[in-house]
C-alpha cells in the first residue's frame, strides 16, 4: 500500500508530468475564464491529443484541466456578474455585489483561496475515501438521491426570506421550465409547444446566463458608471479577502467537506451542491442580512465546495465509471481513449493511477489557484471601467457563451426570453437563486421520485438515510423561523443595529406595478401549461402539474397576503429597462440574419464609438479584437456561429 | 517491442490546416506531373475531413471517432487531416438532421451515427429529416450485450431463468425506445413479466441500480459489461443469463465471441420453447438488434460521394483493420469484434432499418400496453 502511494507520488514530480499537469492547469484557466465553455470545451480541445500518450502524463494533463475549471469561471461569476459555469452559480450572488460595492478583488482573492484549501481538502479526504467509497456510494439509493434534491430545493425556503412566496412561486416557475423535454419515466415530450429546439429542454447555461448575467447588464447600463459603485483599493481589499478565509476556516472545511462528499454521489454533484453549501453559510450565520447584498461568507461557501467537489466526483467516475459531473463525463472519455477502462480495476490493478490522479488534483489546484491569486489584483480593475466600455464585450461574450450550449438559434432566443423575466424578477426583487434552484433541480427531482417509487414502493420513504436528510429538510425550514423569534425577543439589547438599518420583516412587504404584473402573468401561465400538460399520462404529467400548483398556490398565497396586509406601495420601473432589452432582440435578429461575427464586430464598434463615447482607434482596436477572438475560438475549438448572410462571404 | 502508433494528432493538425493544403497541393502537383497517367486511376482525397459526431465530447461515440480518426488518416492516402464536429442535440437526431441538409457529397463530409440514431428513424420519430438510404456506409463496428440478474434469483443461470419466468422483476433503462429496447423484447419473449423502471441518463446508471439491489436484471454491453459486470459475477453479486448474440455475414445470429460459454437469447428461447422463436415481437428484436448492437455505430458518408472515394475509404479500412498494432488497440476499444466494411453493411443495414407495418403495429401496441409509451 505505502509502496503505492509512494511510487505515485513519485510519478507525481517527474519532470513530464508537471510539464503537462502545467499545461492542463493553464488550458483549464484560459477555458475557464471565458464563460459558457468550461470543462467541456477545455477535455475537447486536450483529447485529440490523448491516443497515444502515455497515461500517467496524459492523466496530469487532464487533471490539471478538471481541477482548475471551478476556479478560473470565478472571474466571470465575481467580475461581470455572468455564471460560467454551473459550478459558479452560487458565487454570482454574492460576488458580484461585492464587485459593486468595490470590493472585486477581496471577493476574488478569498474565492481563489477557498478554492485551494478545499480542493486540498478535497484530495485528502479522497485519498482515504477512495478505498472504501464503493459501499457508501451504492448506498445512496434512488430514494436518498431525490431526497437530496428536495434539500437542495428546501434552499429556496432559506434564501427568500421574508418574500416567502415570491420564492416560491419563482421556484415554481423554473420547476416548470426544467420541466420542459421529455418525462424522463415514459419518454413523452411535454410543454415543447412543438418548437424542436424545447425537446431537450432548456440549457443551464442559457438559463443562467439569461436569469443572472443579463439584467446585471441592462441595469448597469441604466445607471451608468463602472461596475464598481464605490470606489476600491484594490491591494487593501486583496489582502482583506485572505484574511476573510482564515476568519472563516471552519466554514471553509465545512463545506469543502460538503463538498466532496456530496461530489461522490453520482448524478447530483455539482448541481446541489452549491446551493446546499450557500444556504448552509446564510444558516450558520449570525447576522444572515448582508447575504445576496455581498457578504463575503456568500462567496467563500461556494467557492470551497465546487472544487472539493471536483475531487469528489472522481469517486464514481473512476469507480463505477458513472460521471458525477458534466466535466467528468469528458474525463471519462479521455479515460477510455487512454485504454483505461473505469471500475473495480482502478482499484484493484491500477491503484497507483488512481492517487496520481488525485494528487495531481491537489498539485494542479494549487498552482491554478495561485495564478489566479496573483491575477486577482489587476483583473479586478476591470471594475473600474466605465461600464459602457465594457457592456458591448459582455453582450458579445455571454451570446458567444449561449449560443455554444446547443449551437442552435434558440439559444440566443431562449437567452432573450429568460433574459426578460430575470430583468422582471430583478426590478420586483424576486429570487432568481430560487428560480435557477427549481430549473436545475427539476429534473433530478422527477427522475429519483419516479425510481425510488418504482423500486422500493412505499418503503422507499422509510429508509433511515431518507429519515435522516428529511429531518436535515425540516431543519432548514424551521431553524431560520425559530432563529428570528429569538432575535425578535433580544432585539431591544441590539439597538444601535436596528438604528441604522431599517428592519427586514416590517418593511419588506412592499408591492409595486411589476409584482402585479408578474403575479398575473404567472396565474394565466398556470392556466395555460396546466391545459398543455393535459394530455399526459399520469406519470409523466405528475412533475409539471406539481409545478402548476406550486406556482399558483405562491402567488394566490402572496396575492391574499397583499390584500390582508396592505404592503407599502413601491415604484418599479421597467421602461428604460424594455428599451435595452429591445436592443438585444434587434441584436440577435441582427445576428441572425448578417451573421454573428459581422454583427457582432460592427456591434461593438458602433456601441463604443456611440454610446460609450471612446475615441475612435481605441473603438476599432477593441472591435477588432472581438473579430480576433471570435476567429481564433472558431478555429481552435472548431467552434461554429450563426452564419446569416455576411459571414460566409467574409470569414469562411 | 514498440509498436506503430498512429502519428497524427487531429488538432494539431487542424491549426496547420492551410500549410497541409498547400503542401498536399504540392505534392499532388508534382506527383501528378511524375507518374503522369499512370496514376489516372487514383482519386483525390480531400485534404480535409470534417467528421460530424451528432454526441457530445467524450461519449461513446466521440471516443470511438477519436480512436478511429488517426487509424483513417494514416491510411487514407493523401493522409487527410480529419477534424471532429460534435454536434450534440436530441439524442443525436440534431446534428444527423444538419448533415443530413449540409453535407456535401465530395467524401469531405463523414457522419457518425450509433443506435441512437438509428432508433428514431426506424420508429418514424418526428423530428428526424434523415433518410439511410441517402448515405453510404463505410465502417460499421458491433458490439454485443449481456443480460445478467441477481444471485437472489438463482446461483445458476437456469436457475435464474426459471425464477425470472415465474416472478415480475425490474430492470433499471434510459427510456422505452432506447438501446434497451430489444433487449426488453427479448425478455417479453421468453415470458419475463419485466417493469422497466425509465429515466436512467446512461446504462451505468442502471448498472448502479443493479447493484444497489434495486434493480433484479440489468444489461450491459460489452465492454461495459467486460470491465464492469465480470468482477460482480467473479464475486459472486450478478449472474450471467444470456447474451444477444452476434450477426453473421449472412445475417444470422450466432454465439458472440467476447462470451463464446454464454448461449444467446436465440438458444435459450429455443430451449425454453422448443422452438425458434418468430412472428412480430421477434422480428422487431431482430431489426433493432441488428441496428442497435450488430450495427451499432457506423461512418457514413452521403450518397452521391464518388464510388473511388468510398472505395478508397473502405480500402484503407480494410488495410488497417488487419494489422496487429490495430487489433491490439482495439481490444480494449471496441471489445473483440471487428469492424464491419463495405457493402456487407449496407445489405444488413437495409434490411434492419425497413420495418414492416404488421412490426410496426405490433411494436406501437407492445410499448403502449407494456410501457405506456406512444411513439
Amino acid at each position: 500500500m505505502l509502496d503505492i502511494l509512494l511510487s505515485s507520488l513519485g510519478q507525481l514530480f517527474t519532470l513530464s508530468h508537471l510539464l503537462f499537469m502545467t499545461l492542463g492547469v493553464l488550458v483549464g484557466l484560459v477555458v475557464g475564464i471565458i464563460p459558457g465553455l468550461g470543462g467541456i470545451a477545455g477535455m475537447s480541445l486536450l483529447l485529440p491529443f490523448l491516443y497515444g500518450m502515455e497515461p500517467t502524463v496524459a492523466l496530469g494533463m487532464l487533471m490539471g484541466l478538471v481541477a482548475v475549471i471551478p476556479t478560473g469561471d470565478t472571474f466571470a461569476s465575481v467580475l461581470l456578474g455572468i455564471p460560467g459555469s454551473s459550478a459558479s452559480q452560487a458565487t454570482v450572488i454574492d460576488g458580484f455585489s461585492l464587485a459593486k460595492k468595490g470590493q472585486a478583488a477581496r471577493a476574488l482573492s478569498s474565492a481563489f483561496l477557498a478554492s485551494m484549501i478545499g480542493g486540498l481538502i478535497g484530495a485528502v479526504v479522497l485519498t482515504g475515501f477512495i478505498l472504501i467509497a464503493r459501499p457508501l456510494v451504492l448506498s445512496f439509493s434512488s430514494s436518498e438521491l431525490f431526497m437530496l434534491t428536495l434539500l437542495g430545493l428546501s434552499m429556496v425556503a432559506v434564501l427568500s426570506g421574508a418574500d416567502l412566496f415570491k420564492g416560491l412561486a419563482a421556484c415554481g416557475l423554473g420547476l416548470l421550465v426544467g420541466g420542459i423535454g421529455m418525462a424522463p419515466a415514459t419518454g413523452e415530450f411535454r410543454l415543447n409547444l412543438d418548437i424542436d429546439y424545447l425537446f431537450d429542454g432548456l440549457p443551464l447555461v442559457v438559463v443562467g446566463l439569461g436569469i443572472f448575467a443579463l439584467p446585471e447588464i441592462i441595469d448597469l447600463l441604466v445607471k451608468r458608471g463602472a461596475i464598481a459603485e464605490k470606489p476600491c483599493r484594490l491591494g487593501e481589499g486583496w489582502r482583506r479577502g485572505i484574511q476573510d478565509v482564515g476568519e472563516q476556516r471552519g466554514l471553509v472545511a465545512r463545506c469543502a467537506a460538503i463538498g466532496s462528499l456530496v461530489g461522490t454521489i453520482p448524478g447530483l454533484a455539482g448541481s446541489v451542491v452549491d446551493w446546499l453549501t450557500y444556504g448552509h453559510a446564510v444558516q450558520s450565520a449570525k447576522d444572515s442580512s448582508e447575504f445576496g447584498k455581498g457578504d463575503i461568507r456568500g462567496v467563500i461557501a461556494p467557492e470551497s465546495a465546487n472544487n472539493a467537489c471536483a475531487c469528489g466526483a472522481m469517486v464514481p467516475t473512476l469507480l463505477f465509471g458513472v460521471p458525477g459531473s458534466g466535466t467528468a463525463a469528458v474525463f471519462l472519455g479521455g479515460l477510455l481513449l487512454l485504454g483505461l477502462q473505469p471500475g473495480v480495476g482502478m482499484i484493484e490493478t491500477h491503484l497507483d493511477l488512481t492517487y496520481t490522479i488525485i494528487w495531481s488534483l491537489a498539485l494542479a489546484n494549487i498552482l491554478g489557484a495561485a495564478l489566479c491569486l496573483i491575477l486577482a489584483r489587476p483583473v479586478a480593475n476591470l471594475t473600474r471601467v466605465p461600464f459602457a466600455t465594457l457592456a458591448p464585450l459582455i453582450t458579445v461574450l455571454i451570446m458567444f457563451a449561449a449560443f455554444q450550449a446547443t449551437r442552435a438559434t434558440g439559444d440566443l432566443l431562449a437567452l432573450g426570453a429568460i433574459g426578460v423575466l430575470g430583468v422582471l424578477f430583478k426590478q420586483a426583487n424576486w429570487s432568481r437563486p430560487a428560480f435557477l434552484i427549481g430549473f436545475v433541480l427539476a429534473p433530478g427531482a422527477e427522475a429519483y421520485f419516479y425510481q425510488a417509487v418504482q423500486f422500493q414502493g412505499t418503503d422507499a420513504f422509510l429508509r433511515p438515510g431518507v429519515l435522516i436528510i428529511g429531518a436535515m429538510i425540516l431543519a432548514a425550514m424551521f431553524i431560520p423561523v425559530i432563529g428570528k423569534q429569538i432575535k425578535k425577543r433580544r432585539q431591544p439589547m441590539s439597538v444601535g443595529a436596528a438604528a441604522t438599518e431599517p428592519k427586514p420583516d416590517a418593511e419588506s412587504h412592499r408591492l409595486g406595478i411589476i409584482d402585479i404584473v408578474l403575479l398575473g402573468a404567472l396565474l394565466a401561465l398556470a392556466a395555460s401549461a396546466w391545459v398543455n400538460v393535459s394530455e399526459l399520462s399520469l406519470i409523466g404529467g405528475i412533475m409539471p402539474r406539481l409545478a402548476i400548483a406550486i406556482m399558483a398556490l405562491a402567488c394566490l398565497a402572496e396575492i391574499v397576503r397583499s390584500v390582508v396586509r396592505r404592503p407599502r406601495w413601491e415604484r418599479q420601473t421597467f421602461a428604460r429597462e424594455a428599451i435595452w432589452l429591445v436592443g438585444f432582440f434587434a441584436l440577435v435578429a441582427a445576428m441572425l440574419t448578417l451573421g454573428f461575427i459581422t454583427t457582432a464586430t460592427l456591434f461593438t464598434l458602433v456601441f463604443l464609438l456611440a454610446i460609450a463615447k471612446l475615441k475612435p482607434w481605441v473603438t476599432v482596436l477593441m472591435a477588432l479584437g472581438v473579430l480576433a477572438f471570435l476567429l481564433a475560438m472558431a478555429e481552435f475549438l472548431t467552434l461554429t456561429y450563426p452564419q446569416g448572410i455576411l459571414d460566409p462571404l467574409l470569414f469562411y | 517491442m514498440k509498436t506503430r502508433k498512429p502519428s497524427s494528432f487531429t488538432a494539431s493538425r487542424l491549426a496547420l490546416s492551410r500549410v497541409t493544403r498547400a503542401a498536399a497541393l504540392g505534392i499532388a502537383i508534382a506527383g501528378a506531373s511524375l507518374a503522369g497517367n499512370a496514376q489516372a486511376a487514383e482519386v483525390e482525397v480531400p485534404a480535409n475531413i470534417k467528421w460530424t459526431v451528432p454526441f457530445g465530447v467524450g461519449g461513446g461515440t466521440d471516443v470511438w471517432a477519436r480512436f478511429f480518426s488517426p487509424w483513417l488518416s494514416d491510411y487514407i492516402s493523401g493522409e487527410p487531416t480529419i477534424m471532429i464536429d460534435n454536434v450534440p442535440g436530441g439524442g443525436s437526431i440534431n446534428g444527423a438532421n444538419l448533415f443530413a441538409m449540409r453535407a456535401k457529397a465530395d467524401g469531405s463530409n463523414w457522419l457518425g451515427t450509433s443506435a441512437s440514431t438509428q432508433y428514431p428513424a426506424m420508429l418514424d420519430d418526428r423530428r428526424v429529416r434523415y433518410d439511410y438510404s441517402e448515405w453510404t456506409p463505410i465502417l460499421a463496428t458491433p458490439t454485443g450485450g449481456v443480460v445478467y440478474g441477481q444471485p437472489s434469483l438463482g446461483d445458476t443461470a437456469d436457475a435464474a431463468i426459471d425464477a425470472l419466468l415465474s416472478q415480475p422483476v425490474k430492470l433499471a433503462a434510459q427510456n422505452p425506445t432506447g438501446l434497451e429496447l430489444p433487449v426488453l423484447i427479448a425478455l417479453d419473449l421468453l415470458g419475463a413479466d419485466v417493469q422497466a423502471v425509465f429515466g436512467m441518463r446512461s446504462r451505468g446508471e442502471g448498472r448502479l441500480a443493479f447493484e444497489r439491489g434495486e434493480a433484479d436484471i440489468d444489461f450491459q454491453t460489452s465492454s461495459a459489461y467486460l470491465s464492469n459486470v465480470t468482477p460482480l459475477v467473479e464475486s459472486g453479486k450478478a449472474v450471467p443469463l444470456f447474451s444477444l448474440g452476434l450477426l453473421d455475414d449472412d445475417g444470422k445470429i450466432v454465439r458472440d465471441p467476447a462470451f463464446p460459454d454464454l448461449p444467446t437469447f436465440n438458444e435459450v428461447y429455443q430451449a425454453r420453447h422448443g422452438e425458434a422463436p418468430s412472428g412480430p415481437a421477434y422480428e422487431a428484436f431482430r431489426k433493432f438488434f441488428a441496428s442497435g448492437f450488430a450495427l451499432q455505430k457506423l461512418i457514413m458518408v452521403p450518397r452521391d460521394t464518388p464510388q473511388e472515394l468510398v472505395d478508397a475509404y473502405r480500402d484503407a479500412a480494410r488495410e488497417f483493420v488487419a494489422t496487429d498494432e490495430f487489433k491490439q488497440d482495439a481490444e480494449a476499444q471496441l471489445g473483440p469484434y471487428t469492424p464491419v466494411i463495405g457493402d456487407v453493411i449496407q445489405r444488413h443495414l437495409e434490411d434492419a432499418m425497413s420495418i414492416d407495418e404488421a412490426t410496426r403495429e405490433w411494436l406501437a401496441k407492445w410499448l403502449e400496453e407494456k410501457h405506456n409509451a406512444r411513439i
